[in-house]
């Protein structure tokens, strides 16, 4: 059907296309390129992948998907379908790894799934046992955008589910690291489980400490009032003993390290109140702080809680990023035909085929064919490297010209990429975590909660006897406990955290905000790796001393090559009428010359070009021009005589000087380290306005020059790069972010991933760290206010078990209520 | 007044069991998605599958395989 947009229609684009008539696609409701409009067909899609999915739905009666999505999607994405046929996941080393044994014949397995994104396609997926016999149950989880596939193994291969997955537009990864995952999850539920439980004897304390304030206030008989705190003190006990103990353990860890951590006045507060009270309770004296106590590991559990949630749906966010790396190869069998086989299964001596633009997924030596390979993603280098037959290739790396065979020489851990994996490893170990803000203000805390509780206990002992001494004191801590850096801090860094998602900024190590909050005072340095980050990360032709006809001439030359340089000029000629050429002769590494439109036209390098015809003097000052601009000259001429020079290189992202100034104006004392050759990577520094430059960095280099920086006083250090080149320099930094589109090291090495390209987001963390900061700051001012003024009714003598038990809720309350200070970026509505 | 004696445990157990049937449901993994349930609330229950459609569907699956999958071919809907 073919839906001219008018008033009322359905969908976002409405206001876009009110002025003409757009098709929008029947699947995904974006617009249809005018190209793909079929004016004869009943319905229209804006890709193949769309056709195939709508197709799909159409036949298995799961039109309902529309209506789900009409209602309940805030954007549309066109399907993700991969069209792979998933072999790999049938291979028998990949079912034992992956794959879960039901009683009953059944199996189970996790997949992770691209390309999910609203509640329409939860629907879609759990429909899945009805486009796919021999599934029994599909169940998604939208946080962590996967689904728990159960099916039966005598009726239905795992890769045809896969398929069903791909072709509903949703292309499947196996999720691997199963045990992790278990582990993790079972982690996960005994903290939830220690919350809940901290939650229901707090509840069940106070309402026992009700009752005991009011008898306190009206009169009660001794021996209700002593039957209800011994409840109190069992309650209470088991409060501080089964989830509070974690306060315990992490108090005793820190004082095993000597560092300083929050736990520890929280375990000196929960140890006195428990002992003391306990004591009264037996001795049926004084008072008991059981209620405060059991809100205090409540309120704090939840606090954690909170803050551990939204940490871990980055972190389950950044672990989709992984598996869409290649985790299957294409083997060369001995009878010449190919199998894809999971990368488990690959062993030295195989061969492997690796299709143009496929990702190289083992070390190998060409045996076959001649190609460039992008080795961007391990070295740093942003032009291809022309390979042929004897050339060791890396893993990791990209094929971008002509399909290849390799001899494997290297799985596994002994590949290239998985030596620099360890190296990341041991640079993970080395590094010293950030003392976070909280655990620093923690540790003057002690130290000032002590001193004024040994005061207040040696004042009261010699004005009054030992049991007032001990009962002011103990009040003191208590009232003291830093419920606001404890409650407070992890919510206002929740919060963060959310903010930041929803900017595309993913944040594995809430400590990255900090560090990345004041550059000036800690004297903060800025990494920076060229290739992608500050520039567009792909060749195109920058400069264009050339006519059109010309242009187009050489076009339609260069669309016969799958050169990177050639692919630069085809894109450059754009919608442009491309003429038919002939007779095409291509030598590799130099030019291309061919006839168009009846003449001979050379398109290559100056000196390809100078032997075959002659051009001008202008001509070669143009390219004497681009050279020295670290841009490489295309020369191209024709036998009338005709010359144009083309300068291909990779140009800068439009908000790029933008984002660097501001990065600059915050106080970052920026570098910039590249893999690439020096000379480019001068002239960018050059151009952005970065005073230090360093290129051809190798893995090593780039982490040495992070140790430098440390040694010349830099507190905290920031790298920010995409490659696995990158990752040892991004695990020895305090905060290593890895831009959008790295490689799987640089993902697991870093401390947050940024989903949108460019330099800008690092510049939002900048702000939204500072902004995170300041409320933190108020909120400690705040409690620090409630904390003097409960401090020095507790030195006088003042305070009561009640008045101790409404400060601390208000205290809590007030904080909590602050963290949710409003934050906005310039310019953002 | 003394009826507390008794009240006050039996309300303590009361709470237990609660504690107790929560731990169990997360043990079992009954919290370990707290946003799926909350979209799936909006599906209807009435979409129930053509009887014509699966076999459709499913020869479709199997004109875009390859030969590799001559295994999922014996089954029938």
């Amino acid at each position: 059907m073919t839906r001219a947009i008018s008033a009322g229609s359905v969908g976002p684009m409405t206001d876009a296309a009110s002025t003409k008539e757009e098709v929008l696609c029947d699947h995904c409701s974006l617009p249809v390129p005018a190209g793909l409009v079929n004016p004869q067909a009943e319905h229209q899609f804006c890709c193949g992948g769309c056709e195939s999915v709508f197709n799909v739905l159409h036949g298995a009666g799961l039109d309902g998907y529309y209506g789900i999505r009409d209602a309940v999607a805030k954007e549309n994405q066109p399907a993700a379908s991969s069209n792979q046929n998933y072999e790999e996941l049938d291979d028998p080393a990949f079912q034992t790894a992956c794959v879960t044994n039901l009683p009953g014949g059944q199996c189970e397995t996790e997949l992770l799934l691209e390309g999910m994104h609203c509640a329409a396609c939860v629907w879609l997926i759990e429909r899945l046992p009805r486009v796919c016999p021999g599934v029994v149950e599909s169940r998604a989880n939208i946080r962590t955008r996967s689904a728990v596939v159960r099916y039966a193994p005598d009726q239905v291969a795992l890769s045809r589910v896969a398929r069903a997955l791909d072709k509903l537009g949703y292309a499947a990864h196996p999720a691997r690291g199963a045990g992790a995952r278990e582990a993790r999850k079972r982690a996960d539920r005994k903290f939830l489980i220690r919350v809940a439980v901290a939650g229901a004897i707090a509840g069940n304390v106070m309402l026992l400490a009700i009752a005991l304030y009011g008898g306190a206030l009206s009169g009660i008989e001794p021996f209700w009032e002593h039957t209800l705190r011994y409840y109190s003190m069992g309650l209470g006990l088991l409060s501080l003993l089964w989830p509070g103990r974690v306060f315990f353990t992490g108090a005793i860890a820190a004082l095993r390290t000597r560092t300083a951590h929050l736990d520890i006045p929280v375990a000196l507060a929960l140890a006195v109140g428990g002992l003391w009270g306990s004591y009264n309770t037996l001795t049926q004296s004084g008072e008991i702080y059981f209620d405060s106590l059991a809100v205090l590991v409540f309120l704090l559990l939840v606090g954690r809680w909170v803050q551990h949630r939204q940490q871990r749906g980055a972190a389950d966010q950044v672990e989709l990023m992984l598996t869409l790396t290649p985790t299957s190869a294409q083997r060369l069998m001995d009878d010449g035909t190919t199998k894809r086989v999971p990368i488990e299964a690959v062993e030295v001596g195989m061969r492997v085929q690796v299709e143009a633009g496929g990702s190289i997924p083992v070390d190998g030596v060409i045996e076959s064919g001649r190609t460039q390979v992008d080795n961007a993603l391990l070295t740093g280098e942003s032009r291809p490297v022309s390979c042929t037959v004897g050339d060791p290739v890396i893993a990791g790396a990209t094929n971008l010209g002509s399909p290849i065979v390799l001899t494997v020489s290297a799985v596994g851990d002994s590949t290239r990429a998985a030596k620099l994996m360890a190296l990341v490893a041991s640079a993970t170990a080395d590094k010293a975590p950030i003392v976070q803000f909280a655990d620093r203000v923690a540790a003057r805390f002690v130290v000032a909660v002590i001193f004024l509780a040994t005061a207040t206990f040696a004042i009261w002992t010699l004005r009054a006897d030992l049991r007032t001494g001990i009962e002011y004191a103990t009040a003191l801590l208590i009232v003291t406990c830093p419920c606001a850096l404890g409650l407070s801090t992890p919510m206002a860094m929740s919060i963060a955290l959310g903010r930041a998602a929803k900017r595309g900024i993913l944040i594995k190590s809430a400590a990255a905000i900090e560090a990345m909050s004041n550059p000036t005072k800690t004297r903060g340095a800025l990494i920076l790796d060229k290739t992608g980050t500050l520039t567009q990360g792909r060749t195109r032709v920058v400069q264009s001393k050339c006519d059109m006809a010309l242009l187009l001439a050489a076009a339609a030359l260069e669309q016969h090559s799958n050169h990177p340089l050639a692919r630069a000029i085809v894109d450059h000629a754009g919608d442009g009428a491309i003429p038919v050429a002939n007779d095409i002769t291509q030598t590799a590494g130099a030019g291309i010359e061919g006839l168009v439109d009846g003449h001979r036209v050379y398109v290559g390098s100056p000196a390809f070009v100078a032997e075959r015809t002659e051009f001008d003097d202008n001509a070669s000052l143009l390219v004497q021009g681009m050279l020295d601009e670290v841009l490489t000259p295309v020369v191209i001429a024709d036998e009338t005589g005709r010359v144009g020079v083309l300068g291909i290189g990779d140009p800068l992202r439009d908000d790029t000087v933008d984002a660097v100034n501001a990065l600059k104006a915050r106080g970052w004392d920026l570098h910039l380290c590249s893999g690439d050759h020096s000379e480019i990577a001068q002239q960018i520094a050059w151009q952005v306005g970065i005073d230090h430059a360093m290129g051809g960095a190798s893995p090593e280099a780039k982490a040495e020059l992070v140790r430098s920086l440390r040694a010349q006083g830099h507190e905290r250090i920031v790298m920010v790069g995409d490659g696995i080149n990158d990752a040892a320099a991004m695990a020895l930094s305090d905060v290593g972010i890895a831009v959008h589109g790295g490689a799987e090291a640089a993902l697991q090495a870093a401390d947050v991933y940024l989903t949108s390209p460019g330099v800008m987001p690092i510049e939002t963390l900048c702000d939204l760290g500072r902004h995170t900061m300041k409320t933190i700051r108020i909120g400690l001012g705040v409690s620090l206010c409630y904390n003097t003024v409960a401090a020095s009714l507790a030195i006088a003598g003042l305070i009561s078990a009640l008045i101790a038990a409404i400060i601390m809720p208000m205290s809590s309350l007030s904080v909590v209520a602050l963290a949710t200070r409003p934050w906005r970026r310039k310019g953002e509505h | 007044m003394s009826v507390i004696l008794i009240m006050i445990p039996a309300a303590i157990l009361l709470a237990g069991i609660g504690v107790w049937a929560f731990i169990v449901a997360a043990k079992r993994g009954q919290f370990d998605d707290l946003d799926t349930p909350a979209i799936r609330a909006v599906f209807d229950d009435d979409d129930v599958p053509s009887s014509t459609a699966n076999g459709e569907i499913y020869a479709q699956s199997s004109t875009g395989s390859d030969a590799g999958d001559a295994g999922g071919d014996a089954h029938s809907v």
